[in-house]
Parts: C-alpha cells; structure tokens; sequence
C-alpha cells in the first residue's frame, strides 16, 4: 500500500538552515546537510530544500549545495527557490536534484510548468502555491507571499497540473509558523480538485494535526520545518502515532 | 567495475553515489566495449520512452544492450525500455522482457509517488529485504505482469515492481533513493 509521506523543509539562506514565522522574523536552524542527514536517518519519506537567498551568485552556491546534498542524501529531493527558466531548471536537475519546484515563476509564465514537465517528466515538477484566505475566498501569492493575485488556489492547482505539474506542495500562509494545525479546508478542495499528489503545508504543531491531514483531505504528504527542526515532533514518535490512527506510514 | 549507461534521461548522480559509497568504482559511459567488459551494467532512467529510445537508437545503444552477458540493472525508465513496447510516446522497447508498457488509468493520483512495498518471487536480488519494506515509486506507467515478473505492487492494479530475465534484472523503484533497503538491494545486486 502507498505510505502517507512526511517531508521536512529546509529553508536556506546562504548555505544556512534558516526558519521564519509567518514568512517573517527569520532565526538560524543549523547546516542544511547535518540536518538533512539526521532527518533521513530519523526516517524522513522525502526532504524539501527552498533556497531563500537572493543574490546574483545564487544559482552557482545553490548547485553547488545541491550537489553535496545529492552526496549524502538517498532519499528523494525536491530544490525550489528562485528557479526562473529550464536553464535554472537543469542546472538544478544535473546537479542531482529529483524535483524541482517552482512558484512566482510559474505564476508569472505559466509556460516554464510546460517547458520543465516535457524536458524531465511532470514527476520533476512540483508547483508550491502560497495560499492566503482573503475575503472569503483562498487567494494565491507570489514572491514570498508579499504580493497578491488574481488566482484563486483550487484554479490555479487545476491549471498547473493541466500544465504538466506532477506535485501540488500548498502552503497556507494563513497557518503558517502558527502550530494551529494545517488548513484541511483548502488541501481537501485543492486535494479533490487535481488528479496528482498534493503535499500540505504551513501550522503543524502537533502529532495530531498530522493525522488530521491524513485523514480529512486526500493529501499523500504533510510538510513542516520548525516542529522538524527544533526537535518538538522527533520523526519516529511521529510516524509511530500515525500507525497507531491506522494511516499507513513507512516504518 | 561497474558501468552505468549514459543516455539522454536524467539523473545519474544519485545512482553512481549509491554505488560509490558501497565501494565499487563506476563510469558513466556510452562506449560500446567499455559496457561490454564492465562487471555489471545499471541502465538507469528519469524521462520520456519515446525520446530516450531514439537516443538509444541512434548511439546502437539497443543492440549493444541485448547482447550484454553480465548482471544487467534497469531502473525505472531502464525497465520499462527493456519491456517489448511503451505507450509512453508509443515507442517500442527493446523487448528483454516480454511484456508491454501502459499508462495507469486515472482511478487514483498518477504519478504513483511515494513508498510502496511489493509481494515477491524468490530471487536473488531481495535477500535481506522483508515484504513490509518500502521502496520509493514515482512513475506514471507500468509494465503489466508477466512470467518474467519477480516482485508485484498493487497500485490502482497490480504490475511487475520487479523483473527478472537470465541476466537481467531491473526494478520500477529507484533502489538508490529508497534509504537502507534500496542499498541492500543494490548490495545484494552487486554481489550477483
């Protein structure tokens, strides 16, 4: 039977580990491989590395990272942050990533889905969607989530698998860094309304909000960093209480 | 020394580290006598059917793969080329094995992605490993069972997880992203 996934995200920042609340207020979480490495060892289905630096030497450090990640690491990888074209794509890929996600960028020229889909299959690219609920209604963000759209998230997760996305990684700024919980409102929508995986994320803070996930919506994975990360939720106790609520986890 | 085919699908990397830190030498490699006379052969693969057999073709990758004598691994996009025919790009393989390759109905989420274990047949390619162990998956076609069948997932319905045809092995999962156990497979390959 396929396994319910628990993803760890690592945020980057120049090479660090780093880990914000609400998009905001960014505090150091350690060397990204060290990290990753514990995580694998703890169990972790897959790893998320979203690299947040921003200069113009990005995507020489960010391969180079990922190269060593692709070391050490023998489990599935997904790099996002900044990629803006096939070539940062492929870059990415070759320097032995298994996905790539992509956000602003795919907003901005929903093409690059299309582009990045035909050159290495659609199960190499994951569309992140920052979700916000505004006016009754969950709108997606870009940049970070510091800029509004006109796209509705459950559009929007539609069109980009029509695309060629073979992931849907929905974050809820709204719950995001709360430890509330993660919003099983809009992944069961988004999660009913694409034929493809979808992966929540944003407000775990607790066993329970895992299982709650799992078993509200059709997500086959949840996402979290700082529980992760600062040891609140250690993966193995985790996966144990899963299997306890009969949700089938690897082991 | 182990040779890993070099071919337009994507990641190497992961499967010639794998490798490396179990303390075999690798090259990536399309040349004919290098292939031939390596101890075994991994013929990896992320990517479209269509295009890489192309590829294959026009290097004189497919005969070369035929003909090759010892332990062969295909992976993935490796299996299902050496399977008699994709619909992905309705292309034909290189017909090892003698079973097609189809698209998964749209019942569930395709791609299968993620963790899955499988039933198997004797062989040696699983010693060490239980049927609860879980592999990791992620792809949108499979190859339907056959008498070469070694191993069997259920997803949406059941296909050959593993195939095994004299010197040829190959698996649907990706053994070197599959932490542990994906190693001892790949161990137990290497020591074949």
């Amino acid at each position: 039977m396929l396994k319910k996934r628990i993803i760890p995200c690592l945020d980057i920042q120049n090479n660090r580990t780093v880990k914000g609340i609400n998009f905001e207020n960014i505090r150091d979480a350690g060397d990204p491989i060290e990290l990753a490495q514990r995580y694998v060892e703890e169990g972790a289905d897959e790893l998320v590395f979203l690299d947040i630096t921003a200069t113009l030497e990005k995507r020489k450090t960010l391969t180079k990272l990922v190269n060593r990640i692709a070391a050490e690491i023998n489990i599935p990888f997904t790099v996002g942050g900044g990629i803006n074209s096939l070539e940062d794509a492929k870059a990415i890929i070759g320097s032995g990533a298994d996905k790539i996600s992509i956000n602003s960028s795919a907003i901005l020229r929903p093409d690059l889905i299309s582009e990045i889909a035909n050159t290495f299959g659609n199960q190499c690219v994951v569309l992140a969607i920052d979700a916000k609920f505004v006016d009754n209604e969950w709108m997606v963000f870009r940049s970070g989530g510091r800029i509004a759209t006109e796209l509705k998230a459950v559009d929007w997760a539609k069109i980009g698998t029509e695309l060629g996305a073979g992931e849907i990684l929905l974050t809820s700024m709204n719950n995001d860094g709360t430890k509330n919980g993660f919003a099983c409102d809009i992944t069961g929508r988004v999660s009913e309304a694409v034929s493809v995986p979808v992966i929540a994320s944003g407000g775990a803070g607790s066993k329970a909000h895992f299982a709650e996930v799992f078993t509200k919506t059709k997500a086959t994975g949840a996402l979290a960093a700082s529980v992760f990360h600062f040891g609140e939720i250690p993966i193995p106790e985790l996966k144990q209480f899963l299997e306890t609520q009969n949700i089938p986890i690897r082991l | 020394m182990i040779a890993i085919l070099k071919y337009n699908a994507g990641n190497v990397t992961s499967v010639e580290n794998a490798i490396n830190k179990l303390g075999y030498s690798t090259v990536i490699t399309d040349d004919n006598s290098i292939l031939e006379s390596a101890d075994k052969v991994i013929f990896p693969g992320v990517g479209e059917a269509g295009s890489a057999m192309r590829h294959l073709k026009e290097k004189g990758l497919d005969e070369v793969i035929k003909a090759l004598k010892q332990p062969v691994l295909g992976i993935c996009l490796g299996m299902q080329l050496m399977c008699t025919y994709s619909e992905e790009g309705d292309t034909l393989g290189l017909g090892i094995f003698e079973t097609q390759v189809k698209q998964f109905p749209p019942k569930d989420l395709v791609p299968h992605t993620g963790w899955n274990n499988f039933t198997s047949m004797k062989s040696k390619l699983f010693e060490n490993i239980q049927a609860r162990n879980d592999f990791y998956f992620v792809h949108s076609y499979y190859a339907e069972i056959c008498k070469e069948t070694i191993a069997v997932t259920d997803y949406i319905l059941p296909f050959s997880a593993a195939l095994k045809k004299d010197n040829f092995y190959a698996t649907q999962f990706h053994p070197e992203k599959s932490a542990d156990v994906g190693i001892q497979l790949l161990k137990n390959f290497l020591k074949l």
